[in-house]
């Protein structure tokens, strides 16, 4: 049951998906945009650990792109909530986790896939690094587009409006951002502020990710990576589970 | 045994402003194939016992079952057995027909071919069969209606719950929307309960009304027997009545007119 259901509305927002070209075309093409214009800015900086300036780039790169993408997928359900979709869905017996991993799952596969577009230009541009590597990151990618996603999800069904949905995300992904050296590896950062990073899930994400890139898969920041994002999935989708079983007995 | 029975179902909201009663205890029964016009004024509760009824929202008091499922233990079964058209209706703009149909079936758990089936079944029923291949976005307010009915009642559900059902047709698509709801209880046995602003809708559609104000029913009967009892006559008005009974208007009606 919860599978059918899973795949009935994974189906439901794919041909959503796919029907927006416009959008889809825009999502892959704004991160190209960041490989073209900012990439090159890096290339003889000394930005420290093995590798070159594009193994520390991209896997932050993909990251803020995960991070901002799956924040946002709540939108999306406001929108529903307005025009009755969520509430009509909700009077039938489909199962309630359904309703929200369908939508994440969604949002999963296309963001890989544009994670995928992204790697492919960066190698063209001059990224060299292992497969092993570049597939860890994927997974890495694809477990923070889940847990984001099922939060974003959760509060949106909880708020009311976009007004304060909207301010409410973008206060807490700019912080996150710039406080997890997504841009720029924290070791560049004065001790203050690589303290402050550690607090932040994401820094260990991005750090477990550049050591894929360069092909270290056996370290320290691998394992706490490991650690910090399955918990935060699992921790994710219990409370989106929680909240889609609630909103309405 | 009546299909809906509520005893003291009640729905309290905590504010920052400290807990509002929005429902203050319901005790109403509607029989198997009845129209039930559920009225008051704005704010009287009544959207929110429909969210109740329709285990969109969990009561905080008091017990209610449906189709003799009870709501608190057997919500799944309360879903199975009834179906819910909002006020919002419950479409995306961006999809078709045809796909909301199928979709709504597959919700229900048909299989695929029985959704295909079950979706041209209810076109034709519900005279959207020329219109399976447009986006909901292109159909006007009367399909639109009619399409919202064909979602609710693509399990054949044995309770219909319409909220406020005509507000912004014209009189053309009242009318039809009427016969609709006469028919499905003719011809299908359907329990209608339906909310709404319009008295003459109530007079003329409703075997019964449950009149509430302030969460709480205040008057039950048929048309007549209001009219006669709080109106006066039979032949007062039930706006009259509607005055009289709450001691204020059905809620402002918005841009239709309380008779066409």
């Amino acid at each position: 049951m919860l599978l059918q259901d899973t795949a009935l509305i994974f189906g439901r927002y794919m041909r959503q998906t796919l029907r927006s070209k416009f959008a889809m075309l825009f999502g892959v093409l704004m991160p190209l945009l960041y490989l073209l214009f900012f990439g090159p800015l890096l290339t003889d900086l000394p930005l420290g650990g093995g590798g070159s300036s594009w193994q520390v780039l991209v896997p932050g790169l993909l990251l803020q792109l995960g991070l901002f993408g799956a924040a946002f997928a709540g939108f999306m359900i406001i929108v529903e909530k307005g025009h009755g979709v969520v509430e009509r869905m909700r009077v039938t017996p489909v199962s309630r986790l359904a309703l929200l991993l369908g939508r994440v799952l969604r949002d999963t596969a296309v963001f890989v896939f544009q994670a995928v577009l992204l790697v492919l230009a960066a190698v063209v541009m001059g990224l060299r690094a292992p497969l092993a590597g570049i597939l860890i990151g994927f997974a890495f990618v694809a477990l923070l587009t889940v847990s984001l996603a099922s939060l974003s999800y959760a509060l949106a069904m909880r708020l009311s409006s976009a007004h304060t949905f909207g301010p409410t995300i973008n206060a807490l992904t700019m912080p996150s951002m710039l406080l997890s050296g997504l841009m720029l590896p924290m070791s560049l950062a004065p001790g203050w502020l690589d303290a402050l990073s550690h607090v932040m899930p994401f820094r260990y994400l991005v750090d477990a990710m550049r050591d894929a890139y360069v092909g270290s898969y056996a370290t320290s920041s691998m394992l706490y990576g490991v650690l910090v994002a399955v918990g935060l999935t699992g921790i994710a989708v219990t409370v989106g589970t929680r909240v889609f079983r609630e909103a309405g007995a | 045994m009546p299909i809906i029975s509520t005893a003291g179902l009640a729905r309290t909201f905590q504010t920052k402003r400290g807990p509002v009663e929005a429902v203050r205890g319901i005790d109403l029964t509607v029989r198997a194939g009845e129209i039930l016009g559920f009225l008051g004024p704005n704010g009287a509760g009544k959207t929110t016992t429909l969210r109740m009824l329709t285990t969109l929202l969990a009561p905080t008091g008091g017990a209610a079952t449906v189709a003799g499922h009870d709501l608190a233990t057997d919500p799944e079964g309360v879903r199975r057995a009834s179906g819910y058209v909002a006020q919002s209706g419950g479409v995306d703009p961006q999809i078709s027909v045809r796909e909301e149909l199928v979709t709504q079936g597959r919700l229900y758990r048909l299989t695929k071919d029985q959704a295909v089936q079950r979706a041209e079944e209810l076109a034709r029923d519900l005279d959207l069969i020329d219109l399976l291949d447009r986006k909901t976005s292109a159909l006007s307010g009367g399909q639109r209606r009619r399409l919202d009915i064909a979602l609710g009642l693509t399990h054949r559900p044995k309770v219909l719950f319409l909220d406020e059902p005509t507000t912004g047709l014209d009189p053309a698509s009242r009318a039809d929307l009427w016969d609709l709801v006469r028919r499905l209880r003719d011809d299908h046995g359907t329990t209608v309960f339906l909310t709404t602003h319009y008295l003459d809708e109530a007079d003329a559609l409703a075997d019964r009304l449950v009149i509430v104000d302030q969460g709480v029913v205040v008057a039950e009967g048929t048309p007549s027997a209001l009219k006669l009892q709080h109106g006066g006559s039979i032949d007062a008005t039930l706006q009259d009545t509607f005055l009289a009974i709450t001691g204020r208007g059905p809620a402002p009606a918005d841009s239709t007119p309380v008779a066409v």
